[in-house]
């Protein structure tokens, strides 16, 4: 218990529920279990894609293609929902993860095999993958009236009570969160990040934890793009811009390590939902959007200081204790 | 005799649960090259540190140029003129030679008058640098990158920088462990040009026949003691050798007797361009085999090269008689061939990670079934083996990082004993651990040979190898340079081999 409240995720839920009490002293309509589930709607693409992001923080890289692995992925299932309207859910589900997963595999290729620090090669890849829906779509959008009505309810369908959307949101989280904890490729990617040179000694390759991390990192990506286009009923060339930082102010947030090696499932899609929650309440309080950029710019800040405060009291606590024993 | 420019008197130095500095005492003169002899681990390093404002002493006095001091920061001796030459250079390879030089201490234009910030100017940087090398007799272009340049000429930037400080005090921490012959002489004689203008050098250095050749004075630490001190021209090796290693009788080592079986692995020739060269050895079943060595003759390099983390250029290995050659650390764990590396912080633990998880890393493979984890055993075995190495922490669950340093160490001993290795390759295997951990290691250690294990250990502490070693192979600058077998132990022997050459002896006053 006392380990439990010592953990971040716990400090930072404990500031999400303070958070939502002191909004709804001003707007009592945010508090309620609707507004709380049109949040959760709304911030499903971003926890999906702060997941593809957090793979990769954990192995000690970024990856900047996530918005473009979006929208290319978005722009072709549309463009098949055009061609092929009535498609199963699943088979439309598969496709989708396919081409997410090889356009992640790629960027694997780059930083894995070919050595290319993340950072490089997803800015390559951000703007190659950008320009293909430019290249597959002619410029031209997807639009609501071209989508079969299968297709454009992916996000709703609900299910006992609840929208796709969060379904297939929960189900990605809770599978990456267990492989995570429970596989040993997840022991692997959070050993790599910590460690690199320590991880190859003991027999782990780097450059197969960047493969791996990098294709899931892309699946998720395209399944988060699906989604997109799908809740909004548009597939656009301008789809999902600005997502990969974001995610990473999500993952920040959430308490990973841009440096590699730490962080938690938990954290991460609480601070996606902390996002979520800032952009609603700013709005919802009447505030300009160019105060949000501000705000949550002022969050992650906050949130990184209150981090490396709170770790140096724990492990000055931890020392003393220590020394005692 | 000149009067001392600097005189350190009593030093201590207590580190939690280690005296490194006991009562200590060093006098240096200016004019005069100032030789600190000892084993590694002596208290040099810590001598030094003290010197330079890096540690503040424990107890003692500190006279500087005939006034006490305390110094509070090594920037603080700096500026009173107090400069370090590294083992390894510290410098920016991106700038070039002058920017490094002067980098904190650049000369700045005379304009705009009164005003606190004035730019730099560059052209006396340049031009201050030249003067500067020329007047050191060095050919070093002074807008050349120093990434470029070779480590040899690094040194000679390095002492260029010192002195552009007008350093009164220089310090040089083996300056020759990676310089060649050549370089070594042009070293030597710039150290003498300086000495010649009344700076004082301390010298430290392993290699007598330079300390002969460039030493005034000397003084012998052994165990974080003062040994003795005297002109180096009436010292004789054998002398300084016998103050270097003959130790006191407290540091026991719980050697046990093991039954020492058939050859487990066996090395031909291993050979690494430029590395080392010729390195054939056997180890058996039940028997520790000690690589002893300078720092840099290349023990570490072999190792690493003989698991597959570098390449070899050629040579065999043979593991229980069957030809292998290992791409990766990967492969020689399969085979039962762990390595536990000297630097256990960069290396060896992954400090974001638990204790637990930290000592089941190597082994998740055996640990888990169909690729996933079993929390269960993990803990099991991690909690035995936290327990075998006394790790004190709070928990198996709390990350490494939360712990101090000698329980980080153990925490990455454990990790490979835990992996149930048939070879234990242990690099600096107690290297700063403290005293009561140290023989708890070396009790382990023991017991696994006890158990059949085939057991290297590569250390630079003669009284460790010589307490836990069966066998013991030195090495000199990349080769084989001798072997002892347990019942020819000889301190001053096997450290004369791991110094270049077993018949070296230089006699009073030679020139």
């Amino acid at each position: 218990m006392r380990k439990f409240l010592k953990r971040r995720e716990t400090t930072l839920a404990l500031i999400i529920v303070g958070f939502i009490i002191l909004v709804s002293l001003r707007s009592p309509r945010f508090a309620t279990g609707s507004n709380m589930y049109d949040i959760l709607n709304d911030t499903a693409v971003l926890m999906l894609a702060s997941t593809a992001q957090f793979l990769i923080l954990l192995t000690g890289g970024i990856d900047l293609s996530i918005p473009s692995t979006m929208a290319f992925t978005g722009m072709l299932v549309s463009m098949l929902n055009i061609r092929e309207p009535n498609l199963p859910i699943v088979v439309v589900l598969l496709i989708t993860l396919a081409i997410g997963l090889a356009l992640g595999a790629f960027n694997g290729i780059l930083v894995g095999a070919l050595k290319i620090p993340p950072i490089i090669a997803t800015l390559g890849t951000i703007a190659i993958y950008r320009a293909l829906v430019f290249v597959v779509s002619g410029g031209q959008w997807v639009s609501a009236h071209e989508m079969s009505s299968i297709f454009v309810s992916i996000p709703h369908n609900p299910f006992l009570g609840i929208s796709g959307i969060l379904w297939y949101t929960t189900i990605t989280i809770v599978l990456v969160g267990l492989f995570l904890t429970y596989s040993k490729t997840g022991r692997a990617i959070y050993a790599v990040g910590g460690n690199r040179p320590a991880a190859r000694l003991v027999g782990l390759s780097g450059e197969r934890v960047d493969f791996i991390a990098f294709s899931l990192s892309g699946a998720i990506s395209g399944l988060a793009g699906l989604l997109y286009v799908t809740r909004y009923a548009a597939a656009q060339n301008d789809t999902a811009l600005g997502y990969e930082l974001q995610a990473v102010a999500a993952c920040v947030i959430g308490g990973v390590s841009v440096l590699g090696g730490s962080g938690t499932m938990v954290g991460v899609v609480l601070g996606a939902f902390f996002l979520g929650l800032l952009y609603n309440a700013l709005t919802e309080v009447n505030l300009s959007p160019f105060f949000q950029m501000g705000i949550q710019g002022l969050a992650i800040l906050v949130a990184i200081v209150a981090n490396t405060l709170v770790d140096r009291r724990n492990r000055h606590k931890m020392l003393a204790k220590r020394n005692l024993v | 005799m000149q009067e001392p420019i600097m005189e350190l008197r009593h030093i201590s130095m207590y580190f939690p649960g280690i005296k490194a500095l006991d009562d200590v005492q060093c006098t240096i003169r200016p004019g005069e090259v100032h030789a600190l002899i000892g084993e590694n681990g002596a208290g040099k390093s810590t001598l030094v540190k003290i010197m330079t404002g890096v540690y503040r002493p424990s107890g003692g006095t500190i006279a500087y140029q005939g006034k006490p001091v305390e110094f509070k920061s090594p920037q603080e001796a700096q500026r009173q003129g107090i400069a370090v030459i590294h083992q390894e250079t510290a410098m920016f390879g991106e700038l070039s030679v002058a920017e490094n030089i002067f980098i904190g201490h650049a000369p700045t234009l005379r304009w705009p008058a009164f005003s606190p910030f004035k730019p730099l100017s560059w052209s006396s940087v340049w031009t201050k640098t030249a003067e500067l090398l020329k007047s050191l007799g060095m050919k070093i272009d002074p807008h050349a990158l120093v990434k470029d340049l070779s480590t040899a000429e690094r040194h000679l930037v390095e002492i260029a920088k010192a002195l552009s400080q007008d350093a009164r005090i220089l310090i040089m921490d083996e300056p020759t462990s990676a310089l060649t012959i050549r370089e070594t002489e042009e070293l030597l004689d710039l150290v003498r040009k300086l000495r010649d203008t009344g700076v004082a050098i301390v010298f430290i250095s392993h290699k007598f026949e330079e300390l002969f050749e460039i030493a005034d004075y000397y003084t012998v630490l052994r165990d974080g003691k003062y040994i003795g001190e005297g002109s180096m021209k009436a010292a004789k090796e054998d002398e300084l050798i016998r103050m270097m290693v003959g130790r006191s009788v407290d540091q026991l080592f719980p050697k046990k007797e093991a039954v020492i079986g058939d050859v487990v692995l066996e090395a031909r020739a291993l050979y690494q361009t430029g590395i080392f060269k010729d390195i054939s050895f056997q180890v058996h079943r039940g028997e520790i085999l000690g690589f002893f060595g300078l720092i840099g003759a290349g023990r570490s390099e072999v190792m690493r090269a003989l698991i597959g983390v570098e390449a070899l250029d050629g040579g065999e290995i043979l593991v229980y008689g069957k030809p292998k050659r290992f791409q990766s650390p990967e492969a020689s764990i399969k085979e039962g061939i762990v390595y536990v590396p000297e630097d256990r912080q960069r290396q060896g633990a992954v400090l974001a990670m638990s204790i637990a998880d930290n000592i089941t890393l190597p082994q998740i493979d055996a640990l888990s079934g169909n690729g996933f984890l079993n929390p269960k055993r993990e803990a099991a075995v991690a909690q035995r083996y936290a327990q075998k190495l006394e790790v004190k922490a709070a928990g198996i669950g709390y990350d490494v990082q939360t712990l101090s340093g000698g329980n980080q160490q153990k925490v990455v001993l454990a990790k490979w004993l835990a992996a149930n290795p048939t070879i234990l390759i242990l690099d600096e295997p107690t290297k700063g651990i403290d005293v009561a951990t140290k023989s708890s290691v070396h009790g382990i250690i023991s017991d696994l040979a006890g158990q059949g294990l085939a057991i290297i250990m590569v250390s630079s502490e003669l009284p460790e190898i010589m307490g836990m070693s069966d066998r013991v192979i030195v090495m000199y600058e990349g080769r084989i340079a001798g072997e002892f077998l347990r019942k020819d132990f000889n301190e001053e022997l096997i450290m004369r081999t791991a110094m270049g050459g077993a018949v070296r002896t230089k006699e009073v006053g030679a020139p």
